[in-house]
C-alpha cells in the first residue's frame, strides 16, 4: 500500500528518530512510504491557543496537501485527532500508526524485537480523542520479548497539554512529577506513548530526575528487528 | 469565642462580585506549595471518583441516560423563554410568589426585604452555590440579617470566614482536626475529638436548636420542573429538609438554567445527579414543594428567578452547553488539574473544569481570561459529565475569546509568527536552522537544562532535547 506519512513539526524538528521508525516498520511490512515535502505543523498549537484563525489556515493547507492520498499516516494521535475533529471529511483516511497497523492493515505481529520491561502510558487524545482502542497494546503483546508492566493511574494525564506546559507550568510540573513517580514504580526501564509532545514532558522530566527510564514512541520500540 | 460572634466575619472572602479573579497560575503556584492541601484532596478525589465509576458501571443504559440529560438540557436552553414563564404561572397559582432578577444585587434586595417584612434578623439557609455566586450572605449581613449556614462544610468554612473549594464538599481542603479545634473554639457546648461522628453531633446540636427558632429560610435549587411550578433540593444530610419544612418563610433562589420542562424528566436528573456526585444510587434527601401547603411546611413561599449573566451565556452558541451543568462535580474530581491545585485557585463560587468554562461567560471574558487556560485538554471531565458536555471545546473556543480580550503582544507575535513559519516549507527550514543557531549556548550533550524567556517555565522542572542536528526531511531528502 502507499501511505502518505505526516512527521508533524516536533517529529521532524526535535525527534525525527521517531519518523525514522514510521518508516522501517512501515516498510518492512512491505509497504510504500511517501512523504509529502511541502507540510509543516497541524495547527493545533494555534488552535489549542486560542488562535482560530491561523489554525484553521495551517489545517487547511494540510488537507490540501495530503488530498492526493487515500491513506495518510502520523505518529501522533494527538494531531491526528485534532485534524479529524476539524476536518471530519478525514476520517477513513487519515490514521494514528496503531490504528494504522491494527485496524487498517490488520497487523499485531510486526517483526520487532525489544527485550525490555516496558510502561505504556496512554495519552488522553489518544484515549479520547483519536481513540486507538486496544492497538497499541496489541502491537506492544506481539513484540518479542517485549515485557509489559502495569503503569499506575495510568490515564492519568502526564501535563503537556501544549502551551499549557508553559502557561502553567507548576501545575504541569505536579501533573508530570506524578506520572513519573509512577513510571518509576512501575519498574520499567522505557516507558512508551503515541505522541512525541507528551513524550517530550515525561522524558524531560525523567532526564531532570536522572531516572534510568527512557522515554521512547511506539515506531521506535516497533521498529526494533526480530533477532536473526 | 461565643458561638455568634464566629459568624458574620469574613464570611465574604471569597471573590467580591463582580471583579477580576486572581490569574489562575498565580493562584495554582501558591496552591500547589501546600502539600497538606495536595494529599487531602488526592485522598478525597481518589476515594470519590473510584466510586464513581462503580455505581456508574451498575448502570446499562448509562449513556443513554446521559444523551437524555443533555437533550432535555438543550430543550430547556432552546426555549427557556416558555418554560420560564410556565413556571411562574404554575408555582403563582400554587401559592407561590414569584420574582425575577437580573442581577445579583436585584436578587439580594428581594430576600433582604422578605426578611425586613416578616422582621427576621437570623435566617437559615441550605447549602446553594447559586447564592455564593451572588454574594447573598454578605449582603444580608450589611443589611443586618444574618445568615446562618446549616449544611456541614458550609458551616465550618463559614465559622472560620473560609470559602467552598469544591461545589459538593465544600471543605474538602480542611481535614478533621482544623474542623475539631475549630468546632472547640466556636459551636461545641461541650468537648470534642476529632471523631466524625462527635463533630457532626456537636453541629447537630448547635443546628438543632437553630431549626427549631428559624422564621426564615433561603435556598438554591438542584431543578424546578415548569409544567407543575415545582422545586426540588437534593442534599444528603438532612438539614435541607429542615430548612425547607419547619420555617414559616421559605425564600428559593433559583438560577433560571435550573427548569427542566415536566415532573417526569427529574427521573433522568434524580439518577444521574447522585450517582456522578456523591457516587450513591440515591440520595439521602429529594425534597420536592409546589407552592404552599395550608398547614403544612412554609406558609409564604417566594422564589426568585435569577439570571445573573445566564442569558448572556445562553447568547453564545457554543459556549451555552455550560448551562447544562447540574453540579455533581464528578468533572472536578477527575481533573488532573483541579485535584493538584484545589478549587480556590480558580477564584470563584464554580472551581474545576465546570467552573473555567462557567465563570468568564457569567463574569466576562475579560475577568477571568486565565481561566479557560487552566486545563491540559486532557478530556477527563467530558468523559464523566453525566450531561456531556464538551468541556475541552468550550475551553478551546473561550481561548480564543481570551486572546481577544488581552492577549499579550509578545504572544501574538510569537504566534503570529509561527504560523508564518508554518506557512510554508522554505520558511519552516529556515526557521529550524535559526533554532538550531540560537539553541547553542544552552545546549549540553543533546538536552538544554536552562532557557531564557517563557520557556524557562518548562526548563525548571524538565530537560528538553535540542533541536535535532538532522532534520527528518533532511534525512528523507538525503535517502531519496
Amino acid at each position: 500500500m502507499r501511505i502518505a506519512l505526516f512527521v508533524t513539526c516536533i517529529g521532524d524538528t526535535v525527534r525525527p528518530e521517531v519518523g525514522r521508525a514510521t518508516v522501517t516498520v512501515l516498510e518492512r511490512l512491505g509497504h510504500e512510504v511517501v512523504f509529502p515535502a511541502d507540510q509543516t505543523c497541524c495547527g493545533q498549537m494555534h488552535r489549542n491557543s486560542g488562535y482560530p484563525v491561523e489554525a484553521e489556515a495551517l489545517a487547511s493547507r494540510f488537507v490540501e496537501l495530503f488530498s492526493d492520498y487515500d491513506t495518510v499516516v502520523s505518529p501522533s494521535s494527538s494531531c491526528v485527532g485534532t485534524m479529524r475533529e476539524m476536518h471530519p471529511e478525514l476520517e477513513g483516511r487519515l490514521f494514528e500508526l496503531s490504528e494504522l497497523l491494527v485496524g487498517r492493515l490488520g497487523v499485531t505481529d510486526v517483526g520487532a524485537s525489544f527485550p525490555y520491561r516496558v510502561a505504556y502510558h496512554p495519552t488522553c487524545h489518544s484515549l479520547r480523542v483519536t481513540r486507538v482502542g486496544d492497538a497499541p497494546l496489541a502491537l506492544l503483546g506481539a513484540v518479542d520479548g517485549l515485557e509489559l508492566v502495569a503503569l499506575a493511574e495510568a490515564q492519568e494525564c502526564c501535563g503537556f497539554g501544549g502551551t499549557f506546559a508553559i502557561k502553567n507550568a507548576d501545575t504541569s510540573s505536579a501533573m508530570v512529577n506524578d506520572k513519573c513517580k509512577a513510571i518509576i514504580a512501575s519498574g520499567a526501564s522505557v516507558v512508551t506513548a503515541l505522541d512525541s509532545s507528551c513524550l517530550l514532558q515525561i522524558g524531560g522530566r525523567l532526564s531532570r530526575e536522572g531516572a534510568a527510564v527512557q522515554a521512547l514512541h511506539l515506531a521506535e520500540i516497533l521498529a526494533h528487528p526480530a533477532a536473526a | 469565642m461565643s458561638p455568634a460572634s464566629g459568624l458574620g466575619e469574613g464570611v465574604d472572602q471569597a471573590p467580591a462580585i463582580g471583579a477580576a479573579i486572581r490569574p489562575f497560575a498565580a493562584a495554582a503556584h501558591d496552591a500547589l506549595a501546600d502539600q497538606q492541601l495536595r494529599s487531602n484532596l488526592r485522598n478525597a478525589t481518589t476515594t470519590i471518583r473510584e466510586k464513581r465509576a462503580r455505581v456508574v458501571a451498575e448502570l446499562p443504559d448509562w449513556q443513554q441516560l446521559r444523551e437524555a440529560g443533555r437533550a432535555i438540557k438543550a430543550d430547556v436552553l432552546a426555549h427557556l423563554d416558555d418554560y420560564l414563564l410556565q413556571f411562574e404561572q404554575a408555582a403563582s397559582a400554587a401559592g407561590g410568589h414569584v420574582h425575577w432578577a437580573q442581577g445579583a444585587a436585584e436578587a439580594n434586595s428581594l430576600v433582604l426585604a422578605v426578611a425586613r417584612a416578616h422582621s427576621v434578623t437570623e435566617l437559615v439557609k441550605v447549602k446553594s452555590l447559586t447564592t455564593d455566586e451572588i454574594g447573598l450572605n454578605a449582603a444580608l449581613a450589611a443589611g443586618g440579617v444574618q445568615a446562618l449556614e446549616t449544611d456541614l462544610a458550609e458551616l465550618i468554612l463559614q465559622l472560620d470566614g473560609d470559602w467552598s473549594s469544591h461545589i459538593l464538599v465544600p471543605a474538602i481542603h480542611r481535614n478533621r482536626s482544623e474542623i475539631r479545634d475549630l468546632f472547640r473554639r466556636t459551636i461545641a457546648d461541650r468537648d470534642v475529638s476529632d471523631d466524625p461522628r462527635e463533630l457532626a453531633e456537636a453541629s447537630r446540636r448547635y443546628l438543632r436548636r437553630k431549626f427549631l427558632n428559624a422564621r426564615m429560610a433561603v435556598s438554591g435549587a438542584n431543578f424546578a420542573v415548569a409544567e407543575t411550578g415545582t422545586v426540588c433540593v437534593v442534599e444528603s444530610e438532612g438539614n435541607g429538609r429542615m430548612c425547607t419544612t419547619l420555617p414559616p418563610v421559605l425564600v428559593t433562589i433559583l438560577g433560571i438554567e435550573k427548569l427542566v420542562p415536566t415532573f417526569a424528566d427529574l427521573e433522568v436528573f434524580l439518577q444521574l445527579l447522585p450517582r456522578s456526585s456523591t457516587a450513591e444510587r440515591m440520595n439521602p434527601y429529594t425534597s420536592l414543594w409546589t407552592g404552599i401547603t395550608p398547614g403544612d411546611g412554609p406558609q409564604e413561599f417566594h422564589v426568585i428567578l435569577l439570571d445573573a449573566g445566564r442569558t448572556r451565556v445562553l447568547s453564545d452558541e457554543v459556549g451555552r452547553v455550560a448551562l447544562h451543568c447540574i453540579r455533581c462535580s464528578a468533572c472536578s474530581n477527575v481533573c488532573p488539574v483541579y485535584t493538584r491545585t484545589g478549587g480556590h485557585a480558580y477564584g470563584s463560587t464554580n472551581p474545576g473544569p465546570i467552573g473555567a468554562i462557567l465563570t468568564p461567560q457569567l463574569l466576562g471574558i475579560e475577568h477571568a481570561s486565565s481561566l479557560p487556560f487552566a486545563s491540559s485538554l486532557c478530556g477527563a471531565c467530558y468523559e464523566v459529565c453525566p450531561v456531556k458536555i464538551d468541556i475541552p471545546s468550550v475551553l478551546v473556543h473561550l481561548r480564543a475569546k481570551a486572546v481577544q480580550a488581552d492577549a499579550k503582544e509578545g504572544e501574538r507575535l510569537m504566534m503570529s509568527s509561527a504560523a508564518w513559519v508554518f506557512g510554508g516549507r522554505r520558511r519552516f527550514r529556515l526557521a529550524t536552522w535559526l533554532g538550531r543557531l540560537s539553541q547553542r549556548p544552552f545546549v549540553r550533550g543533546t538536552t538544554i537544562r536552562r532557557l531564557p524567556g517563557p520557556l524557562a517555565g518548562w526548563t525548571r522542572t524538565r530537560d528538553l532535547p535540542r533541536l535535532a542536528p538532522q532534520t527528518f526531511r533532511a534525512w528523507w531528502r538525503h535517502r531519496e
